[in-house]
């Protein structure tokens, strides 16, 4: 008599097991998703050697670096002995006019240049991968040009081509006086802006951009609202290498620079042919923390998780 | 029944892409309230007829009207119909409140209204208390309803889904798949679902069409599909099915004999309505089946059908028990191979057969479906 009894039971049970609540449902998957276990075989900076090998990496390369700054604090004209402390040669720097004026144009130069870069530069990378068009594989070769040809040459090509095809009028007020660097500069930087975006446009779900439509957004907005979101990260990426890239760049800069277009890199270069005082140390290290505090900014930027993520 | 015109009807549409036709002269009418199932082999076209009601496909030829309006030219943002993605295509970068309040946001619903809808489309998915959470801090499931309670906000009068229940696991398929039916239950808008799986399509819809290489195959509902399908086709394509090739022998109003090679004499207790000597197709349901021991030669007593039994003589080759019904691979003695399933209805029904065992195979006159084709 006991077995219609258990069948009940069991009746009841499956019951209770088919009806699973949503709660339920979410906590199942909760649980379902694997947990990251402490040092796993793959986890290699956790073992020694490899921990040693990164330290000489890293010596190798901040060391010069640590130097320069060091020597910047240096009380010699000379930068081989370490003679005392002293904070002169940074206030020699920072009231050394045409250092400042050479430091107030690079940033003004990368500022602009890093502007036009990134627009152009996105928006050729979102025309290549959005559109099919004839000689679409030409123009993409003809934009990683400036990537891979010598910068010599480039110096050499804008030299001409400003001289001859473009002569820029002198005596412009600032910024028009830099219009020869600035677009020299982004000559070179927007393809690195367009391969960086490209590369983060190749992880975009089209589908997102049709639920925005869907949704009610004309094309425009989905770009706003869904695409430049997910572009983001790579925005801020390429802004930063435009931005360093003219910062820094010596030889282009150098072949397009009139007699009072002097920036950074190239007046370092001209007080160096004097001699490496340590003035240029310190300008040096204003820069080099400049850079730093910059991407660091950026980095703060973006949200790590959506770097992640997608 | 109901004198309201079809919210969408789809009327003799193609859509080519290059010179390959992914939907092929596809005409159907789907009416207001209805869950609407699209069902077909991977590839068949399913997803770009849902791509042409959404908007994102233009149709090669034919027309669609959605609410009784052509849609030619009419762009996705404005269709009153919202899709759900194969991939959800949840905006990660925004909160889950926010992807719900994007559509409302674009529409220039007014900040407190707004808010109020997307509490309500978030409690219609059972999301309530979810809204300041990130994509990526959801489940699969979780973020599928997002993308649903996102669709329902705008309330349209159509929802598209595409394989909405594909990405997740068997167990939360199932439970998701109860949620769906009752959701639309309650909010009453005409769903159209986009599905590879039958089981699902069976289960949710008030009416299937099922569709092969870009062709309307069979619409109609899940049961008619399953006992009356109009093809080999659907027939195979929907559950299991013993198909038997054959010529019609006799064919009069009350009955018809279909000679087959393996099966013998069929006895059908309808007009096939066919020419005599045609090839014809018996798809026979394993459950329809009955099995009965065979100790001697002797036919078995079918007292309590009506005549009009077919019987043919077998050796069970293999029994798959699974739980609530078992299967069963039954070698006829000319070599052909039947399924018969068999439900379990008491405790130990299992040990009724046994493997090797010789059986008998009987169905009622009526069971089998004959197709043409
Ligand atoms: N944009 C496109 N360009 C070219 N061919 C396409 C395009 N979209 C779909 N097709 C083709 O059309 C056919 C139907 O595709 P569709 O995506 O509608 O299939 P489906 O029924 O949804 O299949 P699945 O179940 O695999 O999703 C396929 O052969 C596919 O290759
Ligand atoms: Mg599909």
């Amino acid at each position: 008599m006991s077995r219609p009894a258990d069948d009940d039971g069991v009746l009841a049970a499956e019951i209770a097991d088919a009806q699973l609540g949503p709660a339920e449902v979410s906590a199942a998957v909760a649980t379902a998703r694997p947990r990251r276990n402490s040092a796993g075989p793959l986890d290699y900076l956790q073992r020694w050697p490899l921990r040693l090998w990164l330290v000489i990496v890293g010596l190798f390369l901040y060391v010069p670096l640590i130097t320069l700054m060091a020597f910047s604090f240096n009380d010699s004209k000379r930068n081989i002995v370490w003679r005392g402390f002293t904070t002169d040669w940074y206030v020699k720097a920072l009231t050394d006019s045409s250092l400042l004026e050479a430091f107030g144009n690079s940033l003004s130069i990368a500022a602009l240049s890093t502007i036009v870069s990134v627009i152009l530069g996105a928006l050729a990378a979102v025309a290549l991968w959005r559109f099919d068009f004839r000689g679409k594989a030409a123009f993409e070769g003809a934009m990683a040009m400036p990537i891979v040809i010598p910068e010599i040459c480039m110096g050499v090509a804008m030299l001409v081509f400003f001289a001859r095809i473009m002569p820029w009028p002198q005596d412009l007020i600032w910024p028009f006086n830099l219009g020869p660097i600035v677009i020299a500069h982004i000559s070179f930087s927007f393809p690195f802006v367009a391969v960086v975006v490209r590369a983060r446009l190749a992880s975009f779900d089209r589908s997102q951009e049709e639920a925005a439509r869907d949704l009610g957004a004309t094309d425009a907005q989905a770009f706003r609202d869904v695409l430049i979101p997910h572009l983001k990260p790579s925005l801020i990426a390429g802004a930063l290498l435009a931005f360093t890239l003219s910062l820094d760049d010596f030889v282009i800069t150098f072949f397009t620079a009139g007699p009072d277009t002097i920036t950074f890199p190239v007046k370092v270069y001209s007080m160096v042919r004097f001699s490496v005082t340590p003035e240029v140390n310190a300008a040096s290290t204003l820069l080099i923390v400049l850079t730093v505090l910059l991407t660091v900014v950026a980095l703060r930027f973006q949200n790590p998780k959506e770097v992640a993520g997608a | 029944m109901s004198s309201k015109p079809p919210i969408i009807s789809i009327e003799g549409v193609t859509k080519r892409f290059g010179d390959h036709a992914a939907v092929d002269d596809v005409s159907l009418t789907i009416n207001e309230g209805e869950f609407f199932a699209l069902l077909g082999p991977s590839g068949c076209g399913k997803t770009t007829l849902l791509r042409m009601l959404a908007g994102f496909e233009t149709p090669t030829e034919g027309t669609i009207r959605i609410d009784g309006k052509d849609t030619d030219g009419v762009p996705p943002n404005r269709r009153p119909v919202n899709m759900v993605f194969q991939s959800y295509a949840v905006f990660p970068h925004m909160s889950v409140a926010d992807n719900v309040a994007y559509g409302l946001k674009i529409d220039g619903v007014a900040k407190a209204e707004r808010d109020r809808r997307v509490e309500e489309a978030l409690a219609l998915v059972q999301l309530e208390g979810f809204g300041g959470r990130m994509p990526d801090q959801m489940s699969g499931g979780q973020r599928q309803r997002v993308a649903l309670a996102r669709a329902l906000a705008k309330r349209p009068r159509v929802l598209l889904l595409d394989e909405p229940l594909s990405a997740l696991d068997a167990k939360l398929r199932e439970a998701m798949r109860f949620e769906l039916a009752s959701l639309q239950h309650k909010v009453g808008i005409t769903f159209v679902m986009v599905t590879h799986d039958q089981d699902e399509a069976l289960a949710l819809a008030t009416r299937c069409a099922v569709m092969e290489r870009g062709r309307l195959i069979q619409l109609a509902t899940p049961s008619d599909l399953y006992e009356f399908p109009n093809s080999r086709f659907v027939a195979d394509f929907i559950g299991t099915v013993n198909m038997v090739e054959g010529t019609l022998k006799t064919d009069n109003p009350t009955e018809a004999i279909i000679a087959t090679k393996e099966l013998g004499d069929v006895y059908i207790d309808h007009a096939v309505l066919g020419n005599e000597g045609a090839t014809l197709y018996l798809a026979l349901r394993p459950e329809k089946i009955s099995l009965f021991r065979r100790d001697g030669v002797v036919p078995p007593k079918l007292e309590d059908c009506p005549e009009g039994y077919n019987v043919v003589a077998g050796v069970i080759d293999h029994i798959a028990y699974l739980g609530s019904e078992s299967v069963f691979k039954v070698i006829l003695t000319n070599g052909r191979q039947m399924l018969v399933i068999r439900p379990n209805l008491t405790r130990w029904d299992q040990e009724d057969f046994v493997e090797e065992q010789p059986v008998w195979l009987s169905w009622h006159a009526c069971a089998p479906a004959v197709l043409a084709g």
